[in-house]
């Protein structure tokens, strides 16, 4: 919202500087967005007189003026226009002067002759035809020809002489004040920032254009649920006609555009007032009728835009007898519409259902400044005012005769609401010590008033003004107080009361310490939308009918590639890693703890006679609660409902190429994180099957019976779907299999007081015999002394023979109650070389 | 025998201190005190002397030897102390050669300034709390007094997933006050970080999806106050001791009062520049009193309890924490941007 400062001081005189009235105002919570001032790109421009001119010598369309600027002596100064005459006052732009658009005007020479500045048209001033209607449009601006220009100077600044100075303050009007969208409003909001008073202005209509109202017009309101208020009159032998300076430059100021007398006094009206006012040419109201209904299924209208609309039942229309001729609360229409040959008008100023405007608009794709106004909610008993207000300034403009009379239909006017204030209570919500009576005192800057003589001491009945509908309770007093006594001058403490404990669930702690490890593995976090592309789940090669496709999807998504909420982040990762190895990054370890979204399904819901209940039902029957079954039945029920939300399970994932990354430095982090979350029976098999892997360089991480995830090498046409010629390395680890999978705190266990054996052994065996198999063989083949088994070597060779390989393994053993002699180890060794060679045909080498 | 004695004990001390190694060292030693040494070959001679003589002479040999062994003792300690000098001195690194990279992973700068936010709070006995992202329009707003019709429930502004508009992205992690009154007794002090969601194009300041911290406070006798001295404290540990913020009144539906508070502009100190666009001050987070009204729809008497709540956005305070220009850096994971962290 825009406000002149010179409307304003029309009604509360404020005379500070912008910068210290816009801090005042934001701490009083109208928010100051700027402050911009008009004209501010023009400098060293004032009014001159031409005091004479003669052709250019040297230019058969030049002309060479000598200029009355206010200086010393004339100047000289060279022009192409050929409007000029002697003694006209023009804008002259002096040497050193700068126009809008950050254009400089020097002294120089114009084929040779002298120039000390330039003589401007309106348009080189940023100005257009529409705020100064009788200027010459291809010429110079002939200042002293526009009889709406007087008063002005040889030597005066050309801003102060055309009107062109004027401060306007940009506010950021919250949303529970539609009261605020007016100079009114803030002109209220300024007097009580400042507590200096204010001055409205009673409209005063004298009236006795021909005709009487009632027979000329009649207002019917079949929606009348729609149509809180509605408020006309009319005005007749109207003459269409630029409207006067002062309001053109006002309209300016706030940023709309004149057009004509009627149009810019409905503008005008609706910023001074903040109600949307609306004429009418009478001569299309067929019937002299005007009917406020719904708009029939399929009812055409075209409004003022030219835009044609097929309208339904949830529309809310302007009609006369037999059409609609405007779009309620949005836009007039084109069959109604004021034109230069209007004579009567009807001029609407109504309050109209704001849900049923906001809903109009938003179908039909056309917010307008009055829709936007509507919508907010509007005060019913503005409506009289302010057409009272557009009928004084048609005959303050000699714009038409006003008839006699207002029709005003009041279908829910609500009445004037209470509120009880406390202001023990006030300063108990807001730790403050305000004495109640400066409380009242607060309170009455913003008209809200108590009904009793002297302001009370303690709680009393305050009585609110209509336009303020946001407040309803004490809560909102207590704002109101604390806005004017200022919200910075409200102590600070810190919290008292009951300490309770706080902390990070186990999860959390668990989520921070796998972040942690996974920074201590050289992976960097990420952090990537959850929502993707339908597409990604071709990228990473999931079948057409892959039932992890079955994903959330957004109905009105900003487009196709946020569309849907992922149900796996390995695409948002292997995005990420593309677009690294795009940039040339030469390594990329990464991680993300994200989100997957599963839609949730319903379990098949039970009833009272399912089977499965039946014990249970008899068993609370012979205990005489029967009526329990149908609350047991409700329970489980509504464990298993699917409630429309989603699953929303966390993945750890890893994803790296880059600085030695392979198939095995992966697992070594991965295998970190277990140990270092003591994880227990963790083992790795392989996994063949996930179709985003490669089928050889993939595999299951198992604790015990549960898979954690899953994680290998990405296949190269899933890569090469990111863009990525090389190999990158991948792990999807689930958050909850990884929070069952932690183990038990630590318990000491005593060190070792005995020295250990260590045995090397190599073994030959087939190529098909995996370690994990050798390793198993060696564990159970132990007799109770092997502490540790650790791979040292994987050897192929000729010598070996074909697929042939031989494993080396260092062995630990030791016993805790005694040093081992050689022959025990030999014993467990040789036991092991048994097992090793009957179960997995691996002899020694 | 005597004079040998001092001849051996002269030309000895002298050959000790004059040796240059350890091999010369051990030669000298058993040349003078070795089995066959010459120490040795006049004590031999001891048997041909008289018994008056014998005890002093054989103190004098003792006394000889004893002063050749501390001699060549010193001697050896000498030359180790200086084949150990050798030694370190080959030794000698290039200190300016790099170190073996240990490469240690950054974490994300978001969840940095997040990091630091929940230290604060649970300091102060918060609990954190985890919530749903896709949520019910009824949480989301009804429940905290945007009723149908409130302009942030366009179809323009939420994302949604049923025609009938009621579950969704939640558009912030408000709804989490909810939640956590359905759910956990009186006194509360809870936090809330988490992804929200909303229709905004990306641009250096937007993103469909971004992060808030929900904080919430429910208890006897909460105060205004006590909120503005709490969230003062946030920004001191945020963003340094003698951070200046200020209050403004603002409007939310579900807290009143309202307000949003602002931090001075460490580019200018409020003078008002490019930066904080020419304001002086950074909006920071909104806050406010608990409605009443939410209060009451949680089945929580606000005639008893009272509380306060705020929400921040965390890519705006990361950003301001770290001087990070454009929002877009922080979806699009650099490792050259995120290894700076």
């Amino acid at each position: 919202m825009n406000l002149s400062r010179k409307w304003l001081n029309e009604f509360v005189k404020v005379d500070i500087p912008d910068r210290e009235f816009a801090e005042a105002m934001t701490l009083s919570g109208s928010k100051v967005e700027g402050v911009s001032v008009e004209g501010s790109e023009i400098k060293n421009v004032v009014v001159g007189r031409v005091l004479s001119l003669v052709r250019h010598p040297n230019s058969d369309h030049m002309w060479i003026c000598q200029v009355d600027a206010g200086q010393t002596g004339p100047i000289q100064i060279v022009t192409g226009a050929q409007n000029v005459k002697e003694n006209d006052l023009v804008p002259v732009a002096l040497d050193g002067s700068t126009l809008p658009g950050g254009k400089e005007i020097h002294t120089g020479k114009l084929r040779g002759e002298l120039s000390n500045g330039m003589l401007c048209s309106f348009a080189e001033l940023g100005l257009d035809q529409r705020d100064f209607p009788a200027a010459y449009a291809d010429g110079i601006w002939i200042l002293s020809d526009d009889p709406e220009l007087t008063g002005l100077t040889v030597g005066q600044d050309i801003r102060e002489a055309v009107g062109l100075d004027d401060h306007v303050v940009e506010f950021e009007i919250t949303p529970n004040r539609p009261d605020c969208l007016s100079v009114i409003g803030l002109v209220r909001e300024v007097s009580a920032t400042f507590d200096v008073p204010y001055d409205l202005h009673e409209p005063v209509v004298k009236g006795g254009g021909p005709g009487a109202l009632p027979e000329l017009l009649d207002v019917e309101t079949p929606a009348a649920d729609l149509v809180p208020r509605y408020t006309a009159r009319m005005v007749r032998n109207v003459k269409i006609a630029p409207s006067p300076k002062w309001m053109r430059e006002r309209l300016r100021a706030m940023g709309v555009r004149p057009i004509n007398n009627i149009v810019d006094i409905t503008n005008y009206v609706m910023l001074e007032y903040g109600q949307p006012m609306h004429a009418f040419d009478y001569r299309y109201v067929n019937g002299g009728k005007i009917v406020v209904r719904r708009a029939e299924e399929g009812e055409k209208l075209t409004t003022l835009d030219g835009r044609e609309h097929t309208l339904n039942t949830n529309h809310l229309v302007i009609a006369d007898e037999g059409r609609a001729v405007g779009l309620a609360g949005i836009m007039g229409g084109e069959n109604s519409e004021i034109v230069d040959d209007t004579a009567d008008v009807v001029f609407e100023s109504a309050c109209f259902d704001g849900t049923c405007i906001r809903k109009g608009a938003l179908a039909l794709g056309m917010r307008t400044e009055a829709s936007a106004k509507f919508e907010k909610g509007l005060d019913p008993m503005n409506t009289l005012p302010a057409v009272n207000r557009a009928c004084e300034l048609v005959e303050l403009l000699g714009a038409g005769e006003v008839v006699d009379g207002v029709i005003d239909i009041l279908n829910n006017v609500p009445q004037p609401w209470t509120v009880t204030m406390d202001p023990e209570k006030v300063n108990a919500l807001l730790g403050t010590d305000i004495d109640p009576v400066d409380m009242y005192c607060l309170l009455e800057r913003v008209n809200i008033l108590t009904r009793e003589k002297d302001f009370p001491n303690g709680p009393a009945e305050v009585v609110i003004p209509s336009y303020r509908g946001d407040v309803r309770r004490l809560a909102d007093l207590a704002e109101e107080v604390a806005r004017f006594e200022g919200y910075n001058n409200i102590p600070t403490t810190l919290m008292r009361g009951q300490t309770t404990q706080g902390g990070y669930s186990p999860a959390q702690k668990l989520e921070n310490k796998l972040g942690a490890l996974c920074r201590t593995c050289g992976y960097s976090e990420i952090i990537t939308y959850s929502f993707i592309s339908p597409a990604a789940y071709d990228k990473i090669l999931w079948g057409k009918d892959d039932a992890h496709r079955k994903s959330f999807k957004i109905l009105n998504p900003l487009g196709e590639d946020t569309s849907i909420m992922r149900t796996t982040t390995l695409p948002s990762m292997l995005e990420v890693l593309g677009r690294n190895w795009n940039n040339r990054s030469k390594a990329a370890w990464l991680y993300e703890l994200g989100r997957i979204y599963m839609p949730k399904t319903s379990t098949t819901p039970v009833d009272a006679g399912d089977p499965a209940l039946t014990t249970a039902k008899e068993r609370l029957e012979n205990m005489g609660l029967s009526g329990f079954t149908e609350a047991l039945v409700d329970a489980v029920n509504d464990m298993g409902r699917d409630d429309g939300l989603a699953d929303e399970a966390q993945i750890l994932t890893l994803g790296a190429y880059g600085g030695g990354m392979d198939f095995f430095t992966m697992k070594g982090a991965i295998e970190a994180l277990l140990k270092s979350i003591r994880a227990k029976d963790v083992r790795f098999e392989p996994c063949a099957e996930d179709p985003s892997y490669h089928p050889g360089r993939c595999a299951y991480v198992y604790s015990g019976t549960d898979i954690v995830g899953v994680f290998g090498q990405i296949h190269p046409l899933a890569a090469q779907n990111f863009g990525v010629d090389g190999e990158l390395y991948c792990a999807e680890l689930s958050f909850d299999e990884l929070l069952m999978a932690q183990g038990p705190d630590p318990e000491y266990a005593p060190l070792p007081k005995f020295p250990a054996v260590t045995r090397d052994i190599a073994v030959v065996c087939g190529e098909e015999v995996s370690v994990g198999a050798l390793e198993a063989a060696i564990r159970r083949g132990a007799k109770g002394l092997l502490k540790e088994v650790s791979l040292f070597d994987i050897y192929r060779g000729k010598n070996l023979g074909e697929n042939r390989k031989s494993v080396a393994f260092n062995l630990v053993l030791r016993a805790d109650d005694r040093s081992l002699t050689s022959e025990e180890a030999d014993a467990d060794v040789k036991s092991i070389l048994e097992t090793l060679e009957r179960d997995c045909g691996a002899v020694l080498r | 025998m005597k004079e040998q004695l001092a001849k051996i004990r002269a030309e000895a001390l002298s050959a000790f201190e004059s040796v240059k190694d350890a091999a010369a060292l051990d030669e000298l030693r058993v040349k003078y005190l070795g089995k066959k040494g010459e120490l040795t070959a006049v004590l031999k001679q001891m048997g041909r002397l008289s018994a008056e003589e014998r005890p002093a002479m054989g103190q004098l040999a003792n006394e000889v030897r004893a002063a050749l062994e501390s001699a060549l003792d010193a001697a050896s300690q000498k030359m180790e102390a200086a084949a150990l000098e050798l030694k370190l001195k080959a030794e000698t690194v290039d200190v300016t050669i790099p170190g073996r990279p240990v490469s240690v992973g950054h974490r994300h700068p978001m969840n940095a300034a997040l990091d630091e936010i929940k230290e604060i709070f649970i300091g102060m006995g918060f609990t954190v709390l985890d919530g749903p992202e896709i949520e019910l329009a009824e949480l989301n707003f009804d429940r905290l007094n945007a009723e149908e019709g409130h302009p942030s429930r366009d179809w323009s502004d939420t994302f949604y997933f049923d025609e009938d508009s009621r579950v969704m992205l939640r558009s912030q992690t408000s709804p989490m006050q909810v939640r956590a009154m359905d759910s956990m007794p009186l006194p509360i002090r809870i936090i809330a970080p988490g992804r929200v969601y909303r229709k905004d194009e990306v641009d250096a300041t937007h993103s469909p999806m971004f992060h808030q911290v929900e904080g919430m406070v429910i208890d006897k006798n909460v105060t205004m106050a006590d909120l503005k001295g709490t969230l003062n404290l946030l920004a001191e540990e945020l963003f340094g001791q003698g951070t200046v913020t200020r209050f403004r009144p603002h409007h939310f539906p579900f807290t009143e009062p309202s307000c949003e508070m602002d931090v001075q502009c460490h580019k200018c100190g409020g003078a008002g520049c490019p930066t904080c666009k020419g304001e002086g001050w950074i909006e920071l987070l909104g806050a406010g009193m608990i409605h009443p009204h939410v209060l009451e729809m949680a089945g929580i008497d606000p005639e008893e309890w009272s509380g306060w709540a705020f929400g921040m956005g965390l890519e705006r305070t990361a950003m301001r924490r770290f001087k990070i220009a454009d929002l877009r850096l922080i979806f699009e994971n650099d490792i050259r941007f995120l290894e700076q962290f």
